[in-house]
């Protein structure tokens, strides 16, 4: 019964209900119009030919008298078929016709009447029903009546013949119609039911649960299929979420530690003022260091969100590439390494400045540590800003170790970071910040092979992001 | 971003103050809800020789900073009964213009930008260490003073033309990079009074974020080696835990 009420109350089947009201009426005053004109057309022929039948015999009896009126009903009342005439006397006297038992009064009421009678040869017969006519009395000169007019029992015949059609078509109407909006409803419901199964597997913590798509293409697949890319969003940004806690606690737990132990044996084993001062210092230092890193992934979470989109406005991503090269090169030429920017060309974006210097910044950075490591001396990075088509690229080459080429897609992925990058002084959440700069931007930061070393390349849309729907 | 000033083998205060005999005395006004923090700064201002109170909720603060003569005003964001942003807008309405540091735990650029647009003279985001601090102060307190309408800056026998861009030490011409001169430049004007890396990064590169190496320190030492090499008597000195200095190191 649940289940029945359940049927009831949904939209689709109310939605047939109102159809299905709405219908009948319809159907309902269609029928009863066509029946009533059907009668009125029946009435207005049967009054045409009486009217024609009355003028004729009227005729008759203007040229022949009373005798060849007699004569003429007489031949006619003879006829079968539902024609009925009556001619009598003014005293009222029958002297033709097929008509008796007329309601008494009938004949003195010259006019249309609708009236009951029997038929001349069922007169006797008792069983016999009263048939109904509608008839015309017409006064002779003379003091005569002449009486003619049509059964209509065809008429009602006709008429009811189309009133049980019409009352047999609506049931139809109504049983088809019924039947038809619980199958869609049933239908329906299945769906529906199956989504909020399903939604409610996915309440209840089971983020990888879908929605069911029929593949029909209609509105409730449709619907689906958006919820499901919500849910892919959701899913990724809850992972996303995960991986950036799993981060913090893995990139602030182990310098803590490190703090936490320092100091416990600083305590346990310090004797001289000296050694106290050695472990603050560390102790400074590390916490230095764990804001540092605190800034930096706090930075990455406030880009990942979306936050600095507000303080987007038009600069030339040539000069941030001289910039942060001028930066950075006296750093590099100190490491022996040649910090070279190619960026002749004005290459105007809408962003966020300080960024996206900090993300150039990041990678230049990145380089400097990495073609050191390798090989001092014959380093080589270039700094270049590019426009190529609807993007600008800034992009940094060096001639360091690279990234293989089965990590690459790993570091550019939020707060992914390859193990031994960790070792490496600095936040190592460089990349990733530029990553989520270079996303925040509608753009993306990828990570190539420069044959040797590693290509670093910020692509942004020219226009600033554009607001992704749906 | 911030960086934080490597306090390496420093007594943070100590050593400070050894380095700036041309130290004059504040009368500084911290308004901090946080009573711990409070009392650490007053206590390492007073250390350093400056004359410090502290308030701990925005009209108390807002009042002492009225009455008070004071030089610097140390004001956290977030505080009770008036936010420090409504508190510095009610000073600058009263046209009161002491410069305020403003002490925030929201160290984004837009957070800054919106603290200085509120009449903030500077902006430092939680946590902080005391070097840089005393260092922003510092340079908010002389800024009254101001070197910054002088055509030629002069410490010792370097001197700097802001007009013609030229720079000479002794008879000696230095030919500088543009962004080298900018870096001379705000030393310079900064002369005797400590500038962080921070301060350096943000004035002559206009950048607020931490660079992670610290690229500020080569930039100095190629600076150094053009304005000081071959002299007997170095002017650029490294204050070490805190930042630069540039001073005449005859006086």
């Amino acid at each position: 019964m649940t289940a029945l009420g359940k049927l009831f109350r949904t939209t689709t089947f109310k939605l047939t209900l109102v159809y299905l009201t709405v219908f009948g009426l319809f159907a309902a005053f269609l029928l009863g119009y066509f029946a009533l004109n059907t009668r009125r057309l029946i009435t207005e022929q049967i009054t045409d030919t009486v009217n024609a039948e009355i003028t004729g015999l009227s005729e008759q009896y203007r040229q022949g008298g009373i005798r060849r009126l007699v004569i003429v009903v007489d031949a006619r009342a003879r006829r079968p078929g539902s024609s009925l005439y009556l001619v009598t006397t003014f005293a009222g006297e029958a002297l033709a016709g097929n008509v008796t038992s007329l309601p008494p009064g009938t004949l003195d009421n010259p006019g249309w009447t609708e009236t009951a009678y029997r038929r001349l040869d069922e007169a006797d017969a008792a069983d016999h029903p009263e048939h109904r006519a509608l008839v015309r009395v017409f006064q002779l000169p003379g003091g005569f009546r002449l009486l003619v007019g049509r059964d209509l029992d065809e008429r009602e015949r006709l008429y009811n013949i189309v009133l049980a059609a019409g009352r047999w078509s609506i049931a139809i109407v109504i049983v088809l119609g019924l039947a038809g909006g619980l199958f869609v409803t049933r239908r329906v419901l299945r769906r529906v039911d199956a989504m909020t199964e399903t939604t409610r597997t996915i309440m209840h913590g089971d983020l990888g649960g879908r929605l069911p798509v029929a593949g029909t293409g209609d509105e409730i697949d449709r619907l689906a299929e958006n919820l499901n890319v919500m849910l892919e969003r959701i899913e990724a940004l809850m992972r996303g979420l995960k991986e950036v806690s799993d981060n913090i606690a893995h990139d602030l737990k182990t310098p803590l530690t490190r703090l936490r132990n320092r100091s416990e044996q600083a305590l346990r084993t310090a004797k001289t003022e000296a050694e106290y001062r050695a472990a603050l210092e560390s102790t400074i230092e590390e916490s230095d260091g764990l804001i540092r890193t605190f800034n930096a992934l706090l930075m990455i979470a406030r880009a990942e969100s979306g936050q600095g989109r507000d303080d987007m406005r038009e600069f030339d991503a040539a000069e941030i590439a001289h910039d942060v090269g001028e930066l950075y090169e006296p750093l590099a030429d100190e490491k022996g390494i040649m910090l070279k920017v190619e960026a002749d060309t004005p290459a105007p974006v809408v962003g966020n400045r300080e960024l996206i210097s900090q993300a150039l910044a990041n990678l230049v950075d990145n380089s400097i540590k990495y073609a050191e490591t390798v090989n001092g001396a014959a380093g080589e990075i270039v700094v270049r800003a590019l426009t190529e088509g609807e993007r600008i690229l800034l992009t940094v080459t060096d001639s360091g170790p690279g990234i293989p080429e089965a990590d690459r897609g790993r570091v550019v992925e939020r707060f992914v970071r390859l193990e031994q990058s960790r070792s490496q002084p600095g936040s190592g959440l460089g990349l990733s910040l530029a990553a989520a700069v270079a996303r925040l931007h509608g753009g993306e930061l990828v990570l190539a092979d420069n044959k040797p070393g590693l290509k670093s390349v910020i692509a942004l849309p020219r226009g600033g992001p554009v607001q992704v729907s749906g | 971003m911030p960086t934080f000033a490597d306090i390496n083998g420093q007594r943070p205060f100590g050593r400070v103050a050894d380095t700036q005999p041309d130290r004059v005395n504040m009368r500084l006004l911290v308004i901090e809800d946080d009573r711990d923090a409070a009392d650490y700064l007053v206590k390492a201002f007073r250390e350093v020789g400056h004359v410090a109170d502290a308030a701990i909720d925005g009209d108390d603060g807002l009042a002492m900073a009225i009455d008070g003569q004071y030089d610097v005003l140390i004001v956290d964001r977030m505080l009770p009964k008036r936010d420090g942003l409504s508190l510095i807008g009610a000073l600058r309405a009263k046209g009161i213009e002491t410069p305020c540091l403003i002490l925030s735990a929201l160290g984004q650029v837009d957070d800054r930008v919106k603290g200085l647009r509120a009449g903030g003279d500077d902006y430092l985001p939680k946590p902080y260490s005391f070097s840089e601090l005393l260092a922003r102060v510092e340079v908010l307190a002389r800024r009254r003073v101001g070197r910054s309408e002088e055509t030629v800056l002069r410490v010792g026998d370097l001197e700097l033309d802001r007009l013609s861009h030229q720079v000479r030490r002794g008879n000696e011409e230095i030919s500088l990079q543009p962004r080298e001169f900018r870096l001379l430049e705000y030393l310079m004007q900064h002369a005797g009074q400590v500038v962080t890396r921070t301060m350096l990064l943000e004035n002559v590169w206009d950048y607020h974020f931490d660079p992670q190496t610290n690229v500020i320190d080569v930039h100095i030492s190629r600076l150094r080696s053009k304005i000081d090499k071959g002299f007997s008597q170095p002017l650029l000195h490294t204050i070490r835990g805190a930042g630069y200095m540039i001073r005449d190191g005859a006086r």
